[in-house]
């Protein structure tokens, strides 16, 4: 019988990987642990009152909240021009001029900074708008590129002449759409949203930017508050925003299975 | 016959260029009607047009007494069978059967006997409960004729259904499709680009070239009378000869060869002869003959095959290369010179293009 060997340097650098990957996480999630006034690996003793900081804290507070709304507003809206903008490029592709598809994708190749400057400059001082507003603006337009491409990948293996067949036996074309071509392209819509969701609440370069008195997200908030206290809700609050975006893929997990997402 | 569809002076455009030119076609009440010709002949582009995918620039299409031409394809209550299946992934085969139903508002228990019904038919009731992702190609295909088929439509139309299944199965699924349209006298349009297949299952055929119909006619006539050169080329005669009257006796023509050599025929055998013509013949349609007095297109032979019914040979004539059947019973070597005799009954005699 033929065994494989498995070369040992492999093996090493495999696990160096890991170590590469995970150490980070590993540190902060001890550091959040640690009873200590200042970060320290490894902790010394054993609390959670780092955790029940994060709340006692208002500002943590109020920025986990708007950052969970511009996540879920952000992603909303941008699914919604998103899905129906990739449905039209795969659709009607042969007809549209291919620079088409790299406009939805100009918002990824532009730095994030830049985009955030410009908003800054051009809606926020510009049309004086309010902050959550032009915040929201700013996360939409950082999370579009990626409901469009998702979305269009999906609907790319998608067969028109599908939508055809139920609009010959009867289907009006915009309900043919909800019968016949989301739910086949369902598990695109959900990865277009997790993605989306995910870069949104973890977004630091724009919304640098756009934040103002009274509202801010909670990785400014970390910023911020790193800049003042060096005490260990800061890693307490990594290890919440871990957990949410380990959460979210748990239940993608359960419901689809990850392997989806390398499709 | 009543004709149930109308297709009139239709003209359609992709951008700037013109796919279609005053198409003009009819098809009676429960007759079978093929659209055939080579990719680009614009056979798909006419079943979309009547499907109501694609507009025309111009012309009618009619389907009993309703005007479909500027209907929405929602409402054109047109059967159809795709190529590549098209049935709904999501959806179980029962569902996807009673998708039509669903929509024209018919109970759910009603909608399901029916279905059934229907499934039963083509013989896949047991996989009612399946997903379209579980069935073979051949299964897939007939879920998707019970599909088109269960809305009792007044038109059926089928772009090119067989092309995805294998030879063996391509036989059969088109002799079930003729017979369930036969039984179920549902007036049908079948886009392929398979002759066989076409001229099999139809009750007359469009030969269709550059956008237009070239000839359309029933399979026997097509196949042993073509109307023109191009026809004469896709059903398979080999041999075009550019001739010339040079003189007329009664029913009897001289016909000139392009290099000069004459042969007579006769207008009784052959019918009307114009002063210009192609004769159009198959292989079998010029017998080899070395008889020195034979009526025939003098030739060298060349290379000879073996056919089991009669040797071929490739014939080198001043016509150009012409393929030839000789009797078994006489061989003849390459480099033979021969006379190709046209055969009455297997030529054609063509207007010159």
């Amino acid at each position: 019988m033929m065994t494989s060997r498995i070369n040992p340097l492999l093996i090493l650098f495999t696990v160096l990987v890991y170590i590469f990957l995970m150490g980070p996480l590993i540190i902060v999630l001890g550091a959040s642990v640690s009873d200590t006034t200042y970060l320290t690996f490894p902790p010394q003793g054993l609390t959670l009152r780092w955790f029940e900081n994060i709340f006692a804290i208002s500002a943590f507070k109020r920025t986990i909240i708007t950052s969970l709304e511009l996540a879920f507003l952000a992603t909303g809206l941008a699914l919604l021009i998103g899905i129906p903008a990739a449905y039209a490029l795969n659709r009607y592709r042969i007809k549209l001029p291919t620079w088409l598809s790299t406009v939805f994708v100009l918002p990824i190749l532009v730095p994030e900074i830049v985009l955030g400057f410009s908003l800054l400059k051009s809606v926020a001082v510009g049309m004086q708008t309010p902050i959550f507003l032009t915040l929201l603006v700013g996360h939409m337009l950082l999370v579009l590129p990626y409901c469009v491409r998702v979305v269009s990948a999906s609907l790319a293996s998608f067969d028109f002449s599908i939508e055809e067949a139920a609009v010959s036996l009867g289907s009006p074309p915009m309900k043919t759409f909800f019968t016949i071509v989301l739910p086949n392209v369902r598990s695109g819509v959900i990865a277009a949203f997790i993605l989306a969701f995910i870069t949104s609440i973890n977004d630091v370069s724009t919304s640098l930017f756009l934040t103002g008195p009274g509202v801010s997200t909670l990785p400014i908030q970390i910023l911020a508050h790193v800049e003042q206290f060096f005490d260990p809700t800061i890693a307490s609050v990594s290890v919440l925003l871990m957990l949410l975006t380990v959460a979210v893929m748990a239940i993608v997990e359960r419901t689809l299975g990850l392997t989806f997402l390398a499709k | 016959m009543t004709q149930a569809l109308t297709v009139q002076n239709l003209t359609a455009h992709y951008g700037a260029t013109k796919v279609l030119e005053d198409l003009s076609l009819s098809v009676g009440k429960g007759e079978l009607v093929s659209l055939l010709g080579a990719s680009g002949c614009g056979k798909t582009t006419t079943l979309r047009l009547i499907a109501g995918f694609l507009e025309p620039t111009s012309g009618s299409i009619r389907l009993g007494d309703k005007d479909l031409t500027r209907l929405p394809a929602y409402k054109r209550d047109i059967g159809l069978v795709f190529q590549n299946y098209a049935l709904f992934p999501h959806l179980s085969v029962l569902d996807n059967v009673g998708f039509g139903l669903k929509q024209r508002g018919i109970a759910p228990a009603e909608r399901e006997k029916r279905a059934k019904a229907m499934l039963e038919r083509v013989g896949l009731s047991q996989l009612a409960d399946r997903l379209p992702g579980a069935l073979s190609g051949g299964q897939k295909q007939r879920v998707a004729l019970a599909r088109a088929l269960v809305i009792e439509p007044p038109l059926l139309m089928f772009d090119e259904p067989l092309s995805n299944l294998d030879a063996k199965l391509r036989v059969d699924m088109r002799v079930e499709i003729r017979q369930l349209q036969r039984a179920n006298g549902t007036t049908s349009v079948y886009v392929t680009h398979d002759q066989e297949e076409a001229f099999s299952i139809s009750d007359r055929v469009a030969i269709m070239n550059a956008g237009r119909i070239m000839q359309f006619d029933t399979p026997e006539t097509l196949y042993q009378r073509p109307a023109n050169a191009f026809v004469a080329r896709f059903v398979g005669f080999e041999n075009l000869v550019p001739m010339k009257v040079s003189a007329r006796d009664g029913a009897t023509v001289t016909a000139t060869t392009p290099d000069g050599s004459q042969l007579k025929l006769s207008q009784d055998r052959f019918g009307a002869i114009p002063d210009a013509f192609v004769l159009a013949a198959r292989a079998d349609g010029l017998a080899v003959s070395t008889d020195p007095n034979a009526e025939g297109i003098p030739a060298k032979l060349g290379l000879r095959t073996y056919l089991g019914r009669a040797y071929q040979y490739q014939s080198d004539t001043a016509a150009g290369m012409l393929i030839a059947n000789g009797a078994l019973s006489s061989p003849l070597e390459p480099g033979s010179t021969a006379k190709l005799v046209p055969v009455p009954d297997q030529c054609c005699v063509l207007k010159p293009e």
